[in-house]
């Protein structure tokens, strides 16, 4: 802990840490619609408003669709914004979300992973966030409450870069982070207030002296050049998200990066995993490392900007590596980490077997001991190179 | 025209500036012209009004012309002219070029 | 109200240059609009459609006001953000202006695939005058019907065929739809009505909050008549009692204009192509009935106001 800076300890749920976040960030505008697991953040942050804790123009639109395209309007007139959502919602919001990201709005918004239909289901899996990740979002996963309080607060620096401007996805895991109580450590409102600074907008459409005009039709002689700036975008995206991890450990004791090893650096089996799985995993390797199992794991932080060469680097030599995918790319050749994961590694000399394990879709809940089965099979070799199975489905 | 290279374009494709449209000549689509026949203009202004094109200038409050970069011939203004005694102050004659 | 003369020095804000067809009607009320509310400052947005895609055609703009595109079904809500970030930043005092906040969108873009959220901003009460340029139909796609189109009406998506003379339904009332709403103000218009127009904008912005305008627009394309004929094809609309300018404000109906004599609707129809097939005489009963529904939507309007 830095001198001078007091973080207080707060018992709080991921959706009431999210929310918790916002009150502090203090965001000009939220434009938001109830979904479960998500709704509880918006009710909290409508109390907030109601209670007048918070400046924050709060527009209770009629969809998600409204709520991603009243964010568009807010975050083009020059307004810090936010928004939240879930499964379904996120998905009528993809339209309005490649939008968001075309015109470089630096919009945050929490995403509470939950399966998408058919059939209809309310719990976990990161179908919904997966499903836009081609968006041109920033996409940022947390693994606990803890996490996600704190991925909000740097979502905010990162979006708003004068390098970046691009809209930041932060998700937890739906029930499981959302509604699981843990201790949070937060921040004086006034820190958060100077880490995130004031907010420099890049498009000011209430700048009524100069007027400009935001989301023209592109021809062929404009449209690529307009998409490839975004690619520079997301590269630029890499070495702030970096920095700003970096002075948030500097300032609170917790450094962040785009990825984070636990216990990878000498070992011969890892599993490569993103959010509240991988603490349970973090427990399976303590206990394989007791028996004397090098045992390891990758946590993928941030999915986009995908930090291919800083994964393939952390899994050189490794003999086995399975990837648990907590999505399906139907029709497609494993699950969309696995394929960027493979893509990563195919031109690295004596690259690691890569396995892919789907699991827990729809919420199916994955233990400690199917973590550590998927470790026996990297070790006995019944996880084949390429080989794409399903974790915990009754076959 | 060399076209912008894609750094050199502004954030997000943003047009920086209001009204730019007005440099792009659309003159040319034009098979009939208005003619202006200023002794049975009674300065109604109704050409200019109902213009699409904003081709019909106005000073000091009085018909004052066309904006032929602009106007596309649609005919609208010598429509809705009024004129004076029955005879208009617009009239479309065809486009010599 | 402003005259074309105050109007005319209060200087344009939608440029020339624009691609829109020789004619076209939309453009004639984005012009109108913003010279109507010329005494304010304004942030405009468009649906996707003809008027969004002929004015701002990279890099190119005809909008010299600050302007947001950004996508079909949804420039009430994307306008509701612009105006929700107003709000909050002049109540900060991170700005000192007073903006007003226009937003355009076609009738496909309106009636059909934004009506949910035309409505749900309305509801809300944003400081936002939504114009509707009603062309009655999808024209920047290639005329296919909405739920705006008139019965009898040949679209390509509702052609005149050997055994279907046209557009079967007859159209949605939008304007009453959005009078349900109990804004402060709805009313509806025509091209070729500069004055009514003009007034209506200047009142809708004066009053402030949800207001919603439905500007019948004829479309040379897709209604096929010569172009200089537009704004004439507006006002014979009204003339028929076809499209009755009135408005509603605070719940109030007043009608703007009476016909000195309501002219048969033949005399609208058959001026444009779009109605031709309705000219044989198999088809008379089809425009007898068109009349019949003039007739009584005119009557129960007529009551309303008188009411």
């Amino acid at each position: 802990m830095m001198a001078g800076i007091t973080k207080i300890d707060m018992a709080k749920t991921g959706n009431e840490a999210m929310a918790y976040a916002m009150k502090q960030i203090n965001p000009d505008v939220v434009a938001a619609y109830p979904i479960t697991p998500a709704t509880e953040i918006v009710q909290i942050f409508a109390q907030y408003v109601a209670d007048g804790e918070v400046d924050t123009e709060y527009v209770p639109v009629e969809s998600e669709h409204s709520a991603m395209s009243a964010c568009i309007g807010s975050s083009a007139a020059g307004a810090r914004t936010m928004t939240g959502t879930s499964s379904q919602g996120l998905a009528l919001m993809y339209e309005m979300c490649y939008i968001a990201a075309g015109l470089r709005l630096p919009i945050v918004m929490s995403d509470v992973n939950r399966a998408l239909s058919a059939p209809i289901n309310i719990h976990c899996d990161h179908s919904d966030t997966m499903g836009m990740r081609d968006a041109g979002w920033i996409h940022i996963f947390s693994e606990n409450p803890q996490e996600a309080y704190d991925n909000m607060l740097q979502a905010v620096r990162i979006a708003e870069h004068e390098k970046v401007r691009l809209p930041v996805l932060v998700t937890t895991d739906g029930f499981i982070i959302s509604h699981g109580m843990e201790r949070v450590a937060t921040l004086p409102d006034d820190e958060v207030t100077k880490f995130i600074g004031p907010f420099q907008p890049g498009t000011k459409l209430l700048d009524v002296a100069r007027p400009i005009t935001v989301g023209a039709l592109n021809f062929t002689d404009f449209y690529f050049e307009h998409r490839r700036a975004l690619v520079d975008a997301q590269a630029a995206a890499v070495p702030v998200i970096k920095a700003v991890g970096r002075e948030f450990g500097q300032k609170y004791g917790t450094a962040y990066d785009c990825i984070e090893p636990y216990q990878l650096a000498d070992a011969e089996y890892a599993i490569v995993a993103l959010g509240s799985t991988c603490g349970t995993a973090k427990v399976v390797i303590d206990q394989l490392r007791a028996t004397g199992v090098k045992a390891g794991m990758l946590k993928v932080r941030v999915f986009r900007p995908f930090p291919a060469s800083e994964i393939a680097a952390a899994l050189r030599g490794k003999k086995a590596v399975a990837v648990l995918d907590r999505s399906d790319v139907l029709g497609g050749f494993g699950g969309p980490v696995f394929t960027e994961v493979r893509s990563a590694l195919y031109q690295q000399a004596g690259a690691p077997v890569l396995a892919d394990y789907i699991y827990g879709l729809g919420g199916r809940e994955i233990d400690m001991e199917m973590i550590g089965s998927v470790f026996a099979q990297l070790q006995d070799g019944t996880a084949k190179p390429d080989s794409v199975q399903y974790l915990g489905v009754r076959d | 025209m060399s076209l912008k290279k894609y750094q050199e374009l502004a954030l997000g494709g943003n047009i920086e500036r209001g009204g730019t449209a007005a440099e792009f000549k659309t003159g040319d689509w034009r098979s009939l012209k208005p003619v202006y026949q200023a002794e049975n203009c009674i300065h109604c202004l109704f050409c200019w009004a109902y213009c699409p094109d904003s081709a019909v200038h106005v000073t000091d409050g009085k018909m004052a012309g066309f904006d032929l970069d602009h106007c596309k011939g649609c005919g609208i203004c010598a429509h809705e002219c009024p004129g004076k005694k029955g005879a208009k102050a617009i009239v479309m004659e065809p486009e010599v070029k | 109200m402003a005259t074309l003369k105050e109007l005319a020095a209060r200087g344009d804000r939608f440029t020339g240059g624009h691609r829109a067809c020789a004619g076209c009607g939309a453009t004639i009320a984005a012009r109108q609009a913003l010279l109507a509310a010329g005494k304010h400052k304004v942030v405009a947005g468009c649906a996707t459609g003809c008027l969004e895609v002929v004015s701002t055609i990279f890099p190119y703009t005809a909008w010299n006001v600050p302007f947001i595109h950004s996508a079909f079904e949804n420039a009430a809500a994307t306008m509701s953000g612009v105006e929700a970030a107003y709000k909050s930043l002049k109540k900060q005092g991170k700005i000192t202006e007073n903006i007003k906040f226009i937003a355009f969108g076609g009738d496909g873009g309106t009636y059909d695939i934004g009506i949910q959220s035309l409505s749900g901003a309305m509801e809300r009460g944003h400081d936002l005058l939504y114009i509707c340029y009603n062309n009655q139909a999808y024209m920047n796609t290639g005329i296919q019907r909405s739920s705006a189109t008139p019965r009898g009406c040949n679209t390509t998506t509702s052609p005149a065929g050997r055994k279907i003379p046209g557009k079967a339904q007859f159209r949605k009332d939008l304007t009453e739809i959005m009078a349900a709403h109990n804004i402060p103000y709805v009313a509806q218009c025509a091209v070729g009505n500069w004055s009514d127009f003009t007034r209506k904008v200047e009142k809708a912005l004066d009053k402030g909050g949800a207001a919603f305008i439905n500007i019948l627009q004829p479309c040379r394309l897709g209604w096929g008549y010569k172009p200089e004929l537009t704004a004439e094809l507006g006002r014979l609309a009204v003339e028929t009692c076809f499209w009755p300018l009135y408005e509603v404000e605070d719940g109030v109906y007043k009608l703007n204009a009476t016909p000195k004599e309501k002219k048969p609707i033949g005399e609208w129809l058959f001026q444009q192509e779009r109605f031709r097939h309705l000219k044989q005489p198999a088809n008379g009963a089809i425009v007898d009935e068109i009349q019949r529904e003039v007739d009584q939507r005119w009557d129960k309007l007529v009551k309303k106001c008188n009411g």
